[in-house]
Order: C-alpha cells, then sequence, then structure tokens
C-alpha cells in the first residue's frame, strides 16, 4: 500500500471512530462549561464587596499589599514549610530513588518487578491509612531528632514514590542505559561519571517531570499532614478559611494555578522529549 | 558484561558492592512504607496492654462502623460509576484533538490537578459554588426561586460530598482512560468498514469489546480513589464521621472513641482490605487491556 492510499484509508478510518467537530464540540464544551462552575465560583467569591453587594479586587490587593503580614504571617510559614518539604522530598527521589533505579536497571534485572511493585505500591495504600501506622513512628523520630515539620519529607518521599517512579522509569525505558554506559566505560569513565556525566545528563527529563510532580503533590498534601499536627500550606488554609474564607479561596486558586503551571511545564518535557527522539514517527509515544 | 570483566572473585565481589547500593532505598522503603503499614494492620489485633486481642477488630461489626463503611461504599461506587461515564465520553471527545496540541496539554494538566492536588482546596470551591452564600445557590435562589437546602444544608454531610468527589473522579478518568481509547487501532474501523460494518458495528462489536477491560479497570481505580479519599471530606465536614477515613480522625484525634483503644487500627485493616481486593482486581483488568494495547 502506497503512502497516499494508507493516509487515505487511515483518515476514512479516523472519520469512524473519532467525534465530528460538531460532537467534540458539544462534548468538550458542556464538560468543559460544568467544570469552570466552581472555578468561576471561588473567582466571584474573592471579589465580593461584603454585605453592600457588588465585586471589587479589594481582598486581592490587599493581600499583597499587606505582604501577608498581620493574620496572614501564619500562611507564610506554612508555605515556606510545605516548600521546604518540597525540597526535602525531592531531594529524597534524587538521592535515593534515581541511583536505585539505575542500579536496578543495570545490575538487577531480576529485581525490576519487585522494584516495580513496591514504588507503585504507595497508591493502594491510602495516606490517611498510613497515618495510622506513621504516628508511632513519628513518635519515634520525634524523640530521636525532634518533631521539626523537615522530617515530614520522609512520609512524602513514599507518597510521591509512584509519581516519580513512573516519570524517571519511563525515561529510563526509553534510553539505552547498558550500551551508554559501556561506551563510556570503554572510554575509560569511572562508575562515577559514567552516572554523573552520562546517565544523568540523558534521564533530566524524567527527573525534572518526577521532581515537579513531587513538588505539586507535597505542596497539595493535607492528609498526613494535618493527622500528625504539622503546620503546612494545605493545613493552614484550612485554618485560614475557618476565620478568613475569602483569604482561603485566594490562596487556593493561587495554589490552584501554580500547580497546573507546574503540570503543564512537565507535560512539555514529554513533548519535547518524543519529539527529539522520535521526528519521523511523530505524535506517538 | 564489559570485556575487560576481573576474574570471578572480583565480579562477585562488586556485585556484593552493587547490592550494598540497594540497601539505603531498601531501609527507606521498609522503616516508613512497610513498617506504618503493618503497625496501621497490626494495632487492630492489639489491645491497650498491648496483648493479642479480636475484640478491636469485631469493634468493625458495631453499627456506627459498619454503617461508615455502607456510606464510604455508597459514595464510591456512586462518583465512580458517574465519573467514569462522564469521564470516558470526555475521552471520547478529546479523540480528535491533536495529542501534543494545545487543548491536550491544557485538560492533560487540569486533570492531573484536579485528580490529584484538589482536595481540601476542592472543598473551598464547593462552598463557594454551592455553600449557603455560594455562586449557584444564589442565583438559583434569586433568578429562579430554587432554594437548594430548602430540607436542610446538605453539603456538609454526605450528600455533600457527591459533587466534589465526581469533580475529582472525571480528571482522572480522562488521565487513565485516554491512553486506551487512543490506542484503538484505526486498522480495526478499516476492516470493518470493508467486512461491510457501519458505525455501530464499529462501537458494539470491536470497540466497546476492546475497551471493556479498560473502562472496567478505570472504574475500579476510581472506586479505590474515593474510597481512599480524605482531605475534600475532612476540610467540608469539620463535625460526624460519615464515612470511613473521617471514622479514622475521630479514632486518631479522640483515642476513646466507642471505648476502644485501636480502633483506628481496626479501621485501617478494613480499609487495606477493601483496597487490596479493589486494586488487585484494577491490575489484573490492566494487565488484560494492556493486551491491545502497544
Amino acid at each position: 500500500m502506497s503512502a497516499a492510499q494508507r493516509a487515505t484509508t487511515d483518515a476514512a478510518a479516523r472519520t469512524l471512530h473519532t467525534p465530528t467537530r460538531l460532537v467534540r464540540g458539544l462534548i468538550l464544551g458542556s464538560i468543559g462549561l460544568v467544570f469552570a462552575i466552581p472555578i468561576v465560583a471561588m473567582v466571584e467569591f474573592t471579589l465580593r464587596r461584603g454585605l453592600a453587594g457588588g465585586h471589587d479586587i479589594a481582598r486581592w490587593t490587599a493581600l499583597f499589599q499587606g505582604g501577608f503580614t498581620g493574620p496572614y504571617r501564619a500562611v507564610l510559614v506554612a508555605l515556606g514549610n510545605s516548600v521546604g518539604l518540597a525540597v526535602g522530598t525531592v531531594a529524597i527521589v534524587l538521592l535515593l530513588l534515581v541511583p536505585t533505579l539505575l542500579l536496578v536497571h543495570l545490575r538487577f534485572p531480576r529485581l525490576r518487578r519487585l522494584m516495580e511493585f513496591v514504588c507503585i505500591l504507595p497508591i493502594s495504600i491510602p495516606a490517611i491509612v498510613l497515618v495510622v501506622g506513621l504516628a508511632p513512628v513519628y513518635a519515634v523520630i520525634a524523640r530521636l531528632v525532634g518533631s521539626g515539620v523537615w522530617t515530614l519529607a520522609f512520609a512524602y518521599g513514599i507518597t510521591v514514590l509512584p509519581f516519580a517512579y513512573r516519570a524517571i522509569q519511563a525515561n529510563l525505558d526509553g534510553i539505552d542505559v547498558r550500551t551508554l554506559s559501556e561506551a563510556a566505560r570503554t572510554l575509560g569513565a569511572g562508575w562515577g561519571s559514567v552516572l554523573l556525566r552520562v546517565l544523568i545528563p540523558n534521564l533530566r527529563r524524567g527527573i525534572l517531570a518526577g521532581a515537579f510532580i513531587s513538588v505539586a503533590v507535597v505542596l497539595g498534601e493535607f492528609t498526613i499532614a494535618s493527622l500528625l499536627n504539622r503546620n503546612t500550606l494545605q493545613t493552614a488554609l484550612v485554618v485560614v478559611s475557618k476565620a478568613d474564607p475569602y483569604t482561603a479561596v485566594i490562596l487556593s486558586l493561587l495554589a490552584l494555578t501554580f500547580a497546573f503551571l507546574l503540570l503543564l511545564v512537565i507535560g512539555r518535557l514529554g513533548t519535547v522529549r518524543t519529539g527529539r527522539r522520535r521526528p519521523t514517527t511523530g505524535g506517538q509515544p | 558484561m564489559s570485556a575487560r570483566s576481573g576474574p570471578q572473585l572480583s565480579s562477585s565481589r562488586r556485585g556484593t558492592a552493587a547490592a550494598f547500593g540497594l540497601l539505603p532505598f531498601a531501609a527507606y522503603v521498609l522503616l516508613f512504607l512497610l513498617l506504618p503499614t503493618l503497625i496501621a494492620v497490626g494495632t487492630g489485633f492489639l489491645d491497650e496492654t498491648g496483648a493479642f486481642t479480636l475484640d478491636t477488630v469485631a469493634a468493625l461489626a458495631n453499627p456506627v462502623v459498619l454503617h461508615a463503611f455502607a456510606s464510604s461504599f455508597g459514595l464510591s461506587a456512586l462518583t465512580a460509576v458517574v465519573g467514569a461515564v462522564v469521564g470516558a465520553v470526555a475521552c471520547y471527545g478529546l479523540l480528535g484533538a491533536r495529542e501534543h496540541g494545545p487543548l491536550r496539554a491544557v485538560v492533560d494538566s487540569l486533570s492531573g490537578v484536579l485528580a490529584q492536588f484538589g482536595g481540601v482546596m476542592l472543598a473551598f470551591a464547593f462552598v463557594a459554588t454551592i455553600g449557603i452564600q455560594g455562586l449557584v445557590t444564589v442565583i438559583l435562589r434569586d433568578t429562579f426561586g430554587i432554594d437548594i437546602f430548602a430540607d436542610g444544608v446538605w453539603l456538609y454531610e454526605l450528600p455533600g460530598l457527591v459533587l466534589p468527589y465526581i469533580y475529582f473522579q472525571v480528571p482522572l478518568m480522562i488521565i487513565t482512560f485516554l491512553p486506551a481509547l487512543q490506542s484503538l487501532n484505526p486498522h480495526w474501523a478499516e476492516a470493518n468498514a470493508t467486512l461491510g460494518g457501519n458505525r455501530t458495528t464499529y462501537w458494539f462489536r470491536i470497540a466497546f469489546p476492546v475497551l471493556a477491560p479498560a473502562f472496567l479497570g478505570s472504574l475500579l481505580l476510581l472506586f479505590a480513589n474515593a474510597f481512599s479519599s480524605y482531605a475534600t471530606a475532612a476540610a467540608l465536614t469539620s463535625q460526624g464521621s460519615q464515612i470511613v477515613p473521617l471514622q479514622i480522625r475521630s479514632a486518631l484525634t479522640s483515642e476513646t472513641l466507642l471505648g476502644r483503644e485501636n480502633l483506628a487500627g481496626a479501621l485501617a485493616l478494613g480499609m487495606i482490605l477493601v483496597m487490596a481486593v479493589v486494586m488487585s482486581g484494577y491490575s489484573q483488568l490492566q494487565a488484560r487491556a494492556a493486551r491491545w494495547q502497544r
């Protein structure tokens, strides 16, 4: 079959199983509209002008011009905690997960199924269940190193494990680690420079995606922080919402937007990869 | 492995050294995943002195606990079915969009945010939407004369969780089901056309049977997702423990609920059992679905 013929039959087949423009517009338009309502409602809520009615942006300007002082200071502290936890969690991903994935890939291929099982396992164990067992573990940790917020990063490293694993493993499957490292070894590189100068640069997209998604998960995490009585962005939002629901909604909108942008960047990372690695096959991952 | 591999002894020693490299991660997973899980499940079998007992697990038969499990099941099943159907329709709508086009990029990221990171913030969104002073509540009341809370405010109780849960279930369905829908081979549609089939035979005789395992698998994942979700419910309902995760909250924060010490452990055990059944069903269906995917 010639390429041109295939293109026409493909087109015919595609019209059979893909929706027409009108149907697509109707489906996506109506679902999109319904799903936009809560977001629009959040924005409208923050613009309300108290009991007098009407709308203005006073609450937004007050929050930003006030520079998060007064009652909002607690939120700023909590945000700082969450950012610190995000950094700590990414460090766990980089220092524990990435080297182990590489080691398993290169030296212990028979452990790959076990590794996958362990990394995906946290999906099946709800955070609310994990926290029941984490409470005694953290009681011990508190005796050993104190009950600083940063210790939560150990629990979050587990929470982000499935997400980070998928991002990094997908990248790992896409490159020929064995050939790359053998080539580098043949050229006289030690294992250290193989890791830092050959493998890590080739895995940077997967590692970046894994790191970003870990940041998004940590910034959105509530269950563990709340039940272990730690002060993070989400627990502070709940506290603020009791006294000042408007500010809580403004901060939620900002946090949601930030997470959305992070995920958008992760998506771009994936697109650039497939686009560059397989310029001829185009769209299929 | 390489031509420069040394004699047997040194290579096996290097293997041992490499195995030591696995230790840090193994120790970490042991301490922060396996140990907490074992504690969570195990404490259900211990009494306050640490001796083995079945009393706490027997507390799962308490009507209050049973009712919470039933509510969790109902909520999860309802929102999973609605989320799966609406999400599948959305996936169908997305089939025509270019895989790396801007529409898909936005939908993918939005779905990720709403499905995985919403939590507390989704509770706020629905307070702003259908709360007592919410946008939709006010419009319905002032413009159409419909009072959605005529029979009392239900947003902060079990029925109030349905809409927020659907709001994060549909995006999760898009994330999990779209790859399966996209892997439908265009040649099957071609073969269907060649053999004289039409759109109906294509969907009902080819596409639906091929997609069934993926759809059911996603349905189970959605069920598990709702069943284990805590943040939205916790932020929305500050009183009462209508679903199991909220029962665990009250068991953790007031140890003496129902006069039993380790009730949180017993509840966790119950949740883990449900999750194990649902997730093993999910992985079996996924394996089946993978047959048709590249």
